[in-house]
C-alpha cells in the first residue's frame, strides 16, 4: 500500500468533476420535487440529454451548442412527462419509470450514428488570479465552466427558494396543492415549468458525462447516474445546500475508492466499490432528512 | 370440431410436414448472436458483430442472422436464447462469459439447437466453448509497456475478476517485468465491461497517481480520451483496432476476430457435422490479431514486440513459461515449464509481484 501515492489536490479537484453530472440533474429534480411532483424519468432524461448534447456540439461544433441542445433534448422528454401527469393526470410514478425506458430507447435511436463520434475541446476555465493561489486554485478554480454553471443553479435555486415570492410561491404548490389553487394561483402551469426546469438540468448533466467526462457517446452510458440523483434528493431533505454536499460526497467517495484501489489498499475491493453509496446515505440520514413536500406525488385537478 | 375433421386436418398437417421437409432444407439456416454491449461499442461486441457479419456474407442467402444487443447476463439471457430458438435458430452463438449458465440451461431444453458459448469453460452434448487466447497478445502489450514506461508505473483497468482477465493482468506483468524489472501494475476494477463513465475515471486516477502506460480490460475508448488530455501517457486498444486514436496515446492494440471461427462452426452445422468442441485459439490462428505497433514506439522495441508475436504464433515460445512464481512466493511454473491449458484456463491467482488481491 502507498498512500503517498493520492495526491490530495488532484484528489479534490477530480472530485468536483465527478459530482457534476449527478449535482446538475439532482438540482432539476429537487425543484421538480418542491413544486409536488415526483419525475422518477430522470436517468431517462439525462441518457437523452447525453446523445443530443454529442449530436449538437459534434455538428456545430461548439460544446456550448452542444449543452445548449441537451437542455432542449431533456426538456423536450419532461414536456412529454408533464403534458401525461398535468394534463391526462396519469401517474407520476408509472410515467416517470415509462420516461426513464422511453429516453434509453430513444437516446440509443438517436446516438446510433454517433458512437465513433469526438466532441469538440471544452477548455477548462483559467480564472486569472484565482486559479494561481496555492493548494485551492488547482482543487477549485481550474475546471471547465460546467463545474461552476452547476455550482452557481444550486446557489441559484437556493435563493430562488428561499428568499424569492416565486419560489414561495412554487414552494405552495408542492406543500399543499389546493390551498395555492384556492389562493389563486396557477398549479398546473407552475408545476409544468417546474418539470421542464428539471428536464433542462438533466439534460445538461448527462451531456457532461458525454462531452466532457468521458468524452464519447455509447449506449446506457449514464449507468444509474439518474437514481444516485434522485436518490441524493430524498437524502438531502429536498434542500440545495445538502443536496450539494450529497454530491460532492458521492463524487468524492467514488474517486476516493479508485485512488485508493490504484494505491493497493489491503481493502476487499468490493467494499470500496459499494463505499459511495453507502456514505452518502450515511451521512444525509445522519443529519437527518427533512420532511417531503406535502403533495408530492399527488395529482391535482381543479375540480377536486 | 368434428373428430373426421380433426383428423383430416391432423393428415393434412402431416402431409404438410412431409412435404415441406425438403422444402425447409432450402430455407437459410438461421443462426442467433447474443451480445452483451451495443453493436457500436467500439470493442468486444462492435467484433462479434463484424465477423458475424462476415460470416452470413460468406455464406451468401445460405445463412440468415439474427442477433440482440445489450443483453443483460443472467435470466434475462434466457429469455433472449429461447425465444431466438422459437424463432427457429438452429445455431446460437452467446459472445460473454456471463451467458455460460443461462446457455447451459437453454441448451438442456433444446437438445437439436447447437450452442456455442464464448469465453465459458462448461460445455454439453449441444454446447461448445471457444474463446481466444488474449494472453498472448499481452504478453506483447507487457513487453511494450516495460519499455515505454518512463515513471515504471503500469495502469491496469480490470472489469471482471473471471480467470480471463486475470490471465491478461499476469501475462502482461510478467513480460513487463521481464525487459524492466523496476516496474509495478496499478490495478483497478470496475466490475462491468463496459460503462465509459467509470473507465474515464479509473485511467484519470491512474494517470493522477504517476501510470504513464494504461492497459485495459473494458470496452470503451474513453480511457484511450483520458490518455489523449493527459498528454504523455501510452494507452492500448482492447478486442478493436482503435485506431483513431494512434499513434499516440494508443501504441498497439489486441484485435478479435472471430469470423473463421463462425464460419467454420456455421458450414458444420450445415453439413450436419457439428460435434461439441473447447476451442481455445490465439495469434497463431488468427483468432487473437496484434494493431498495428505506431511510430511512437521506437524501431527497437518494435521489432522486439513483433519478433515475439511471431515467436508466439509459430509455438515457439509460450508467455507463461517458468520459472514463474506465485504471488505468494511458492513456485509455480519451474524453469522452462509450460502453464498447461486447465491451469490457465481456472487461473485465479497473481505472480509474484504483483500487489493488491483479486476480488472474489
Amino acid at each position: 500500500m502507498d498512500l503517498s501515492a493520492i495526491n490530495p489536490i488532484l484528489l479534490l479537484a477530480s472530485l468536483m468533476v465527478a459530482a457534476t453530472p449527478i449535482m446538475l440533474a439532482a438540482i432539476g429534480e429537487l425543484v421538480v420535487e418542491r413544486a409536488g411532483v415526483l419525475n422518477l424519468g430522470v436517468e431517462g432524461m439525462m441518457i437523452t440529454g447525453a446523445a443530443c448534447g454529442m449530436i449538437f456540439a459534434y455538428n456545430t461544433g461548439n460544446a456550448w451548442l452542444g449543452f445548449a441542445g441537451a437542455a432542449a433534448g431533456g426538456m423536450a422528454l419532461s414536456f412529454l412527462f408533464a403534458i401525461l401527469t398535468q394534463y391526462f393526470l396519469s401517474n407520476q410514478v408509472a410515467t416517470g419509470l415509462a420516461l426513464t425506458l422511453f429516453g434509453l430507447g430513444l437516446s440509443a435511436l438517436l446516438g446510433q450514428n454517433y458512437a465513433e463520434a469526438r466532441p469538440p475541446a471544452f477548455p477548462k476555465m483559467d480564472i486569472p488570479i484565482l486559479s494561481d493561489i496555492p493548494v485551492l486554485g488547482p482543487i477549485a478554480f481550474n475546471h471547465d465552466p460546467m463545474v461552476y454553471v452547476g455550482l452557481i443553479l444550486v446557489a441559484g435555486v437556493w435563493a430562488f427558494l428561499k428568499f424569492s415570492r416565486a419560489g414561495l410561491v412554487l414552494r405552495a404548490v408542492g406543500e399543499n396543492h389546493e390551498a395555492a389553487h384556492a389562493l389563486g394561483y396557477h398549479v398546473i402551469r407552475i408545476r409544468i415549468l417546474a418539470i421542464l426546469f428539471g428536464g433542462a438540468c438533466a439534460g445538461l448533466g448527462g451531456a457532461y458525462i458525454s462531452l466532457v467526462r468521458v468524452p464519447q457517446w455509447t449506449e446506457g452510458m449514464t449507468a444509474g447516474a439518474g437514481w444516485i440523483a434522485l436518490a441524493i434528493v430524498v437524502f438531502a431533505g429536498w434542500k440545495p445546500v445538502r443536496l450539494l454536499l450529497g454530491a460532492y460526497l458521492f463524487g468524492g467517495v467514488t474517486v476516493l475508492q479508485l485512488n485508493l484501489q490504484a494505491a493497493g489498499l489491503a481493502i476487499p475491493v468490493e467494499y470500496l466499490s459499494m463505499s459511495p453509496y453507502i456514505a452518502t446515505i450515511l451521512v444525509l440520514v445522519i443529519l437527518s432528512a427533512g420532511r417531503a413536500p406535502g403533495s408530492l406525488g399527488k395529482t391535482f385537478h381543479a375540480s377536486r | 370440431m368434428k373428430r373426421r375433421t380433426l383428423l383430416a386436418t391432423g393428415t393434412t398437417a402431416a402431409m404438410a410436414a412431409v412435404l415441406g421437409a425438403p422444402l425447409r432444407a432450402q430455407e437459410p439456416l438461421k443462426v442467433g448472436f447474443v451480445y452483451v454491449g451495443p453493436i457500436n461499442d467500439g470493442g468486444w461486441t462492435q467484433h462479434h458483430h463484424h465477423s458475424a457479419k462476415e460470416m452470413e456474407e460468406h455464406f451468401g442467402g445460405a445463412v440468415e442472422l439474427l442477433y440482440q444487443e445489450s443483453v443483460p447476463e443472467g435470466p434475462d439471457a434466457e429469455r433472449v436464447m429461447t425465444q431466438m430458438v422459437r424463432q427457429g435458430c438452429k445455431l446460437i452463438f452467446t459472445t460473454s462469459f456471463g451467458y455460460m449458465d443461462p446457455t447451459i440451461n437453454v441448451a438442456a431444453r433444446f437438445p437439436d439447437v447447437k450452442f456455442e458459448h464464448a469465453t465459458g469453460y462448461k460445455t454439453a452434448e449441444n454446447v461448445s466453448a471457444y474463446s481466444a487466447r488474449f494472453y498472448e497478445g499481452r504478453a506483447i502489450q507487457g513487453t511494450l509497456a516495460g519499455r515505454m514506461t518512463k515513471s515504471n508505473k503500469i495502469g491496469y483497468i480490470g472489469s471482471v475478476p473471471i480467470p480471463e482477465v486475470v490471465r491478461g493482468i499476469n501475462s502482461a506483468f510478467i513480460h513487463a517485468r521481464k525487459v524492466n524489472p523496476d516496474v509495478e501494475f496499478k490495478i483497478v476494477w470496475i466490475f462491468e465491461w463496459l460503462n465509459p463513465a467509470k473507465e474515464a475515471d479509473a485511467a484519470k486516477v491512474l494517470i493522477e497517481q504517476g501510470c504513464d502506460v494504461i492497459l485495459q480490460h473494458t470496452d470503451s475508448t474513453a480511457p484511450h480520451a483520458a490518455a489523449k488530455e493527459a498528454g504523455n501517457v501510452y494507452t492500448f486498444g482492447q478486442a478493436a483496432d482503435m485506431a483513431e486514436f494512434g499513434p499516440m496515446p494508443r501504441i498497439s492494440s489486441i484485435i478479435d476476430n472471430w469470423a473463421p471461427y463462425y464460419i467454420e462452426r456455421t458450414q458444420a452445422v450445415l453439413d450436419g457435422t457439428w460435434t461439441s468442441v473447447n476451442t481455445w485459439d490465439g495469434i497463431g490462428a488468427g483468432m487473437v490479431g496484434i494493431g498495428e505497433i505506431s511510430s511512437a514506439v521506437p524501431e527497437e522495441y518494435k521489432a522486439e514486440a513483433e519478433a515475439m508475436r511471431d515467436a508466439i504464433a509459430a509455438g515457439d515460445y509460450h508467455p507463461f513459461t517458468g520459472p514463474i512464481n506465485k504471488q505468494d512466493g511458492s513456485p509455480w511454473l519451474a524453469e522452462g515449464d509450460v502453464a498447461d491449458d486447465g491451469t490457465l484456463a481456472g487461473l485465479s491467482f497473481y505472480v509474484e509481484g504483483i500487489e493488491g488481491d483479486i476480488p472474489s
